[in-house]
């Protein structure tokens, strides 16, 4: 989709390149991010672009067209640009600014009002409440939401977004970032998007480029940049903390035992006590017919009970959704000091299983680790 | 008291004064705006442009008026206009000049560059930057330069009427030399309404032009 080739930019006055022979490939409906400390050129890289910074050496293609062979005015009218907060115009409504582009591509009245309406229940803002009100009138949130909106708005295959969730409170940053990567999910924009937080671009980040004083240094998916650093300068940046990060990265249905023992409502209950001693189980999951988790029993519950293990079932308090991110469900088992969760669906039905053993092993770290207070947790199906 | 009397007494007069030194104020003003604002867009685009324009806005203003309108007999009877309105209006375009085209320039120069980055970035022509965002936002400190030329016009406008351009001023030179207090004072209170009048209205068309997404 985007190519960039041998792309070097060297500013006026100065001899060292800002840009050095960069090359690489984005493929279409991709989120690549450029992502290196101030000064490292990726902001550069980004804006030659849509050529708001002039190309030195280096072709880039869009589509296999050269961009230097497009007028300039189309060309940027075609691909979607957010900068921070700042770059909303003061004067003009949300309408108005949304509208920017459309308006200039000759789009009528009810097309951009069909848009903006569309748009903004898009990023959960009313539209009723928000069309006409001001920047000054919205949200640091809000007003992010509207920015990236307006790049959308003409609905252009491509999109450059340079730190567009930028000067925002790390709370809201989250929402906004969970907030996009559905809509990218949805519309599959090919987008460049420049951050300085790796943290941002693990999450965001289809690829990430990682540049230093103008060099492309690694171009990576954020799995192999975490695995697999290919010099110091990577490992440095990523940090030393690169194990933990990855838990941004794999969802809980990836390090989940699937399938974990348990026993159905119906059962009888001396039979589950006398299985759960021979395993050396403390505790069981229940279900009921359709694999719905209905809660849990321990041993001391059974004993001395005479009739099925559904009238004693208790709820589970705490569950995960097996596409939760792993630090999301790791947060979750810190924060009520379980040594496992259980994964279930919108729906309830159990899918698995999750223990801090097989997190650890999973995120690539191992620990000698002593079983939790369930007993041995095994895989394997129903009990009886 | 007395000059109450006055200004009853002469009320017909008073209003025909009142109407010479609005029109010749409000002629000054109108070429002044036409002119100013697009010399103050202009001179963003060039540096140097800048500095001599500026420069020669801020000489013209530091000319004392009664010299800048005894310097305009002589230059503008070559062509016939040497007193009456024509000079009084020369000298009022003069002088509006520096608030104009100094606020035109410092408001446009001060809008934010990520703005107008945002607004190149996504495919705006230069000129649709200047007439869509810039202009539009630079408007208020545009329009408070303007506020001060006119009042500034109708206060130097009354010594115009010492090259015979008429209008208020008439009742203050009079006044002076018949030493007649009422006169004077009729003349000079009647300057100062209308140059807060006039800034009122002016006031009140910059809230309906300005846009509101800009207000404090």
């Amino acid at each position: 989709m985007i190519r960039l080739e041998r792309l070097t930019k060297i500013y006026p006055g100065s001899t060292i390149p800002a840009v050095d022979n960069v090359s690489l490939h984005i493929p279409e409906g991709e989120i690549c991010i450029l992502i290196g400390s101030s000064g490292c050129g990726k902001t550069t890289l980004m804006r030659m672009i849509n050529r708001l910074e002039p190309i030195t050496s280096g072709t880039i293609k869009i589509d296999g067209k050269d961009v230097t062979h497009m007028d300039v005015i189309a060309l940027r009218r075609s691909i979607g640009y957010a900068i921070q907060q700042i770059g909303l115009f003061p004067h003009m409504t949300v309408f108005e600014n949304i509208t920017v582009v459309p308006k200039l591509l000759g789009w009528n009245k009810k097309q951009m009002n069909e848009r903006v309406d569309e748009l903004l229940s898009l990023v959960n803002l009313d539209p009723a409440i928000y069309r006409d009100r001001y920047p000054r009138e919205l949200s640091g949130g809000q007003a992010q939401r509207i920015g990236v909106t307006r790049a959308m708005a003409a609905n252009p295959p491509v999109m450059l977004m340079d730190e567009p969730f930028g000067a925002i409170d790390p709370i809201n940053r989250e929402v906004l970032q969970d907030e996009f990567l559905k809509i990218q999910e949805k519309l599959k924009k090919t987008i460049v998007f420049v951050t300085h937080d790796i943290h941002e671009a693990v999450k965001m980040g289809d690829r990430i480029a990682l540049l230093d004083a103008g060099n492309l240094i690694q171009y990576a998916t954020p799995e192999e940049l975490l695995t697999r650093p290919k010099n110091q300068f990577v490992k440095d940046f990523v940090g030393a903390d690169r194990a933990l990060k990855r838990l941004d990265l794999l969802k809980v249905a990836d390090a989940m035992l699937k399938n974990p023992v348990r026993c159905s409502t119906e059962d009888a209950s001396e039979k589950i006590l006398e299985r759960m001693v021979e395993k050396n189980l403390n505790y069981l999951l229940v279900t009921a017919p359709g694999n719905h988790l209905v809660g849990y029993v321990n041993i001391d519950m059974l004993r001395g009970h005479k009739g099925v293990v559904g009238d004693l079932a208790r709820p589970m308090s705490i569950t995960v959704r097996p596409d939760q991110n792993l630090k999301d469900a790791l947060s979750k088992m810190l924060t009520y000091d379980i040594g496992i969760v259980v994964a279930v669906d919108d729906q309830g039905v159990l899918q698995g299983i999750l223990n801090s053993k097989t997190l650890v092993s999973v995120v690539g770290e191992t620990y000698d680790e002593h079983g939790g207070h369930w007993g041995n947790i095994t895989t394997g199906g129903r009990i009886l | 008291m007395e000059t109450w009397q006055f200004l009853i007494n002469q009320g017909p007069e008073t209003l025909k004064l009142a109407w010479e030194h609005a029109w010749v104020v409000a002629v000054a003003v109108t070429i002044a705006i036409f002119t100013g604002v697009p010399i103050g867009i202009w001179i963003t685009f060039n540096r140097q442009a800048a500095d001599i324009v500026l420069y020669i806005a801020g000489i013209i203003m530091t000319i004392p008026s009664i010299a800048l309108f005894g310097i305009m007999i002589p230059i503008l009877s070559v062509f016939g206009y040497g007193i009456g309105t024509v000079p009084a209006i020369v000298a009022l375009v003069l002088y509006s000049q520096l608030p104009i085209i100094r606020n035109t320039y410092a408001a446009i120069k001060n809008v934010d560059p990520a703005i107008i980055d945002a607004g190149i970035g996504m495919g705006m022509t230069r000129f649709q930057v200047l007439f869509k965002v810039q202009v539009p936002m630079a408007l208020s400190v545009i329009f408070a330069g303007v506020r001060v030329a006119v009042v500034m016009s109708i206060g130097i406008g009354a010594i115009a009427a010492y090259i015979g351009a008429g209008g208020l001023g008439h009742y203050i030179f009079m006044g002076i030399n018949q030493t007649y207090d009422a006169m004077i004072n009729a003349g000079a209170l009647c300057v100062a309404v209308m140059a807060v009048i006039t800034d009122y209205i002016f006031g009140w068309i910059e809230n309906r032009l300005v846009s509101k997404g800009l207000r404090t």
